[in-house]
């Protein structure tokens, strides 16, 4: 049931099973900020909701394919990427994505992360980012800048953080983007044109944890964080992406990245059977719809 | 008359002040009063203000605020439309 309010429905309405809302997320967190631009997105790119497929890891952003109307999946952790390789290998006309946070695409899920970008399978990857391990207590993860203070290191962090743009870029993903949770529309606008292309997207969307990240590291709530992001974020579409890494206080670069053309993995396997196997190699006939009889009542 | 206006789900507000911070327009302030999980709302002050942009309802992470054309504004975008496509022939 849409919940109605005089005579309008919120646009995000019609995409979220609101029978489990209200949803788990800390107030202040960003997680809600990036569904409502992805619905955008979904809306504006007038997508067939039936070809989509959405999955995610675990983690807080992983809540996400529980709370979506829309063919989800909640899988094991960091295999997020696998289980949605094998879904757009079975059906190659599904629009896959994969929808987590850094440390499920990034620590446990880094492997799959950088094979899928290699291979260039036709994924668009949204990686809501909060630079540390959320659900689990406030760790340190792969993402979390110098200096930052976690429970696991709570003097301080000191190991070198990873920069995800620079990482999918130099493992071939052909759109690389970055937004924060204050770039409501240009997250939208991103999230559409990765629709419109083929191969391995990646887009990268800082979001605040005020329960852990902003806490330990006294920098405010959830409202804080967001002022902090209007302030220091500075567009830079098209720069090097070895220079976009974050810090603890500094500035963060957001914008597209990368927006280039590559042979995605399936025409690249097409192309080869081809070239080997001439007129042996059939491809896969088109999936037929299953026959569905209701038993119910 | 106002353009547009803003629908609040008072019960699923979490009170993280995106929508007031974030309102070009300024329609919004946090009201004293409680929702059942002991959160406060927000609520509208300027209703003449309000654009119907739904920007509020882009940030808010709880699905919670919306905005909307008014009906005018609704049916002049249409017009302009027609008009548009209808130039283009």
């Amino acid at each position: 049931m849409l919940n109605v309010i005089d005579d309008t429905v919120n646009p995000v309405e019609p995409f979220l099973r609101t029978d489990r809302m209200p949803h788990i997320w800390c107030p202040g967190c960003g997680i809600g900020t990036t569904v409502n631009s992805f619905s955008r997105a979904l809306i504006d790119s007038k997508i067939d909701l039936d070809s989509l497929a959405l999955v995610s890891g675990i983690g807080c952003a992983g809540r996400v394919a529980g709370y979506v109307r829309l063919d989800s999946f909640h899988t094991t952790h960091g295999r997020a990427i696998p289980f949605a390789t094998g879904l757009k290998l079975a059906n190659p006309k599904l629009n896959v994505v994969v929808y987590s946070g850094d440390g499920d695409l990034s620590a446990i899920g880094g492997n799959h992360l950088i094979h899928a970008a290699r291979r260039n399978i036709d994924l668009k990857v949204i990686c809501v980012n909060n630079l540390i391990y959320a659900m689990t207590g406030g760790q340190t993860a792969p993402t979390t800048p110098g200096h930052a203070t976690t429970s696991t290191n709570p003097y301080g962090t000191f190991e070198p953080a990873f920069n995800l743009p620079h990482l999918v870029e130099a493992a071939g993903a052909v759109y690389v983007a970055r937004w924060t949770t204050f770039h409501v529309r240009q997250l939208a606008r991103s999230i559409s044109e990765a629709f419109q292309k083929k191969g391995f997207s990646f887009i990268e969307v800082i979001s605040p944890c005020p329960t852990l990240y902003q806490r330990r590291n006294k920098m405010g709530d959830g409202l804080d964080t967001m002022k902090y992001y209007k302030e220091k974020s500075k567009v830079k579409n098209g720069a090097p992406t070895s220079e976009v890494g974050l810090t603890l206080t500094g500035e963060i670069a957001v914008g597209k990245f990368v927006d280039r053309d590559r042979p995605d993995y399936q025409s690249m396997m097409r192309a080869q059977y081809v070239e080997s196997l001439g007129d042996r190699y059939v491809e896969m006939a088109d999936l037929e719809e299953p026959e569905m009889e209701c038993v119910c009542g | 008359m106002a353009k547009g206006r803003v629908s609040i789900v008072v019960e699923r507000c979490k009170a993280c002040g995106f929508c007031v911070e974030f309102c070009p327009t300024h329609v919004l302030e946090l009201s004293g009063a409680f929702n059942s999980k002991g959160y406060h709302p927000p609520h509208v002050v300027h209703p003449e203000k309000c654009s119907g942009c739904d920007l509020c309802g882009m940030y808010c992470p709880d699905f919670a605020i919306y905005g909307t054309k008014s009906a005018e504004v609704k049916s002049a975008n249409a017009a302009k439309d027609t008009n548009a496509a209808g130039g283009e022939k």
